[in-house]
């Protein structure tokens, strides 16, 4: 069966800095896939050339064997395709929350206004934030408006989710929340690719984990070897001093 | 508070007490403080005034839209744009290039002397037209620079929900742009409130001619002073009202800590 993405040798440059050495990485339908690895090591990077926010300088990427690396490809009808959730949120801060979850399906699939607003409605409603849907995000707790950047990605129904570190700008005490949320898009099969510093979180939540590290992937597989029997030293190391900063 | 009262009554007694006493005072205060010549010129020059307001808010306007689709078209990233930008880029140089009354002179002087069928021939039409170009240039930089004040972020996030590039523009960068750049806008329309004064060397009688001709009847400068005080009646509300927005701007950016 053709998977959910297959990313295949990519490579990626800025400038002179070499990011993707070569990245090979398979998300199969309804698996939660994560990218773990130290700050630097190309997880961002990776998730912005599946959705095409950046280029990709070689190697190619298929979204259910279409190649959407080809140069003939619709960009903006693969992103509609994918939704990703970033680190720093990035919602739209002179539109309330019901204008940010509604300005995709409205503007770049042409729903009309009333159908885009029920849906949100009852999105926003499933993930417990009905009553802030005419808030301005500058309103809401971290926790909030990440909760509502997903719901916005979900708004366009996407087949995969790319999550970028979307725990690492929040306060410890709000990490639990956003995580639920995605915990509960595992439950309902969604295809998800999740860059995180989430260990324990990983752990529980993917199917299958790659170790990054600096543009390549080093060592992948079930999460429980490569938390419990890592066997390249690097992994190992890395590991060690997540455990150590007490994050697993 | 009381200092600032005291040493600015100090300063004004001063700078005052020396134009009185000057020699040549008397002679100066005949030729433009003349009460008589400033009530009968009032109704005259302000008549002419309202041709100024008028052309100040056609101007306004058009600048408004004009100006924003410039520095739109010139915020069109790739390489598939360039040609487009190249254009915006080229029309912001040579107006912002160029003395505002030389544009003005050659429109209202030129355009009407081709004797086109079907092109205004009216000198006030072509000034305008001269002052919205000049002006349009200014204020489209001011866009762009509030274009490109929005973080990469917003773009980012906008395109990740497949919005086209236009789209991108439109419903995320621009409002957030033209919220920021307000202050600098404002800024900008006071000066084409002043610089429609020099729609009067293309010929129509608007406030400075009219004051021109009313010197000339009398032999006397005060309608000069009476058009200064229109145009500053004018004017000052709008400064106030922008250095009041620009305050308000840094406070609300203070309070919710973002910059």
């Amino acid at each position: 069966m053709t998977a959910a993405i297959n990313i295949e040798g990519v490579h990626k440059s800025f400038g002179k800095v070499m990011v993707l050495k070569g990245v090979d990485v398979e998300v199969p339908e309804s698996n939660a896939v994560c990218l773990i690895g130290a700050s630097g090591s190309g997880k961002s990077t990776l998730l912005r050339c599946v959705n095409l926010l950046e280029p990709v300088d070689s190697g190619r990427i298929l979204v259910h064997g279409d190649d959407i690396t080809s140069y003939d490809v619709d960009a903006n009808r693969v992103r509609r395709r994918i939704g990703i959730v970033f680190q720093a949120f990035n919602l739209f801060p002179h539109m309330n929350v019901l204008e940010n979850v509604t300005l995709g399906p409205r503007k770049a699939l042409k729903t009309p206004k009333r159908d885009a607003q029920d849906r949100a409605t009852e999105l926003l409603t499933r993930f417990g934030l009905a009553d802030k849907r005419h808030e301005y995000p500058d309103r809401l707790s971290g926790g909030q408006q990440q909760r509502v950047a997903i719901v916005r990605a979900l708004a366009m129904e996407p087949d995969i989710m790319l999550f970028d570190e979307v725990t690492s700008a929040l306060d410890p005490e709000l990490v639990g929340e956003v995580l639920g949320v995605i915990r509960d898009l595992a439950q309902t099969g969604m295809t998800m690719l999740i860059a995180t510093h989430e260990m324990g979180f990983a752990r529980e939540i993917a199917d299958h984990v790659c170790f990054l590290d600096q543009g390549r992937i080093l060592e992948q597989g079930p999460p429980e070897r490569i938390f419990t029997a890592p066997e390249e030293p690097r992994t190992q190391e890395f590991l060690r001093r997540i455990i150590e900063a007490g994050r697993m | 508070m009381a200092t600032a009262v005291i040493s600015t009554i100090v300063v004004f007694t001063a700078i005052g007490l020396a134009i009185v006493n000057s020699p040549g005072w008397p002679a100066v205060r005949e030729a433009f403080l003349n009460g008589e010549v400033f009530r009968a010129s009032f109704p005259d020059i302000a008549r002419a005034f309202k041709l100024n307001v008028k052309i100040f808010l056609v101007a306004e306007a058009v600048i408004l839209v004009f100006a924003l689709g410039v520095a739109m078209l010139r915020s069109l990233p790739g390489p598939v744009f360039f040609p487009i930008r190249a254009i915006a880029i080229i029309y912001t140089d040579v107006f912002r290039g160029l003395p505002t009354i030389l544009v003005i002179t050659m429109l209202a002087l030129g355009v009407p002397a081709l004797q086109l069928t079907g092109v205004p021939v009216s000198a006030v039409f072509w000034a305008t037209v001269g002052l919205i170009l000049v002006y349009s240039a200014y204020v489209a930089e001011v866009y762009r620079a509030g274009i490109e004040s929005v973080h990469p972020s917003q773009e980012a996030a906008a395109r990740s929900l497949g919005l086209s590039r236009w789209q991108t523009l439109r419903y995320v960068i621009v409002p957030q742009a033209v919220r920021r750049v307000i202050p600098p806008l404002l800024n900008d329309f006071i000066g084409l409130q002043k610089d429609t004064a020099l729609v009067a060397f293309a010929g129509p009688v608007e406030v400075l001619r009219q004051a021109g001709i009313d010197e000339a009847a009398n032999f006397n400068f005060t309608p000069y002073v009476c058009t200064a005080v229109l145009f500053l009646a004018l004017t000052i509300p709008m400064t106030r009202a922008t250095d009041w927005l620009i305050e308000r701007d840094r406070r609300k950016r203070a309070a919710s800590g973002v910059g």
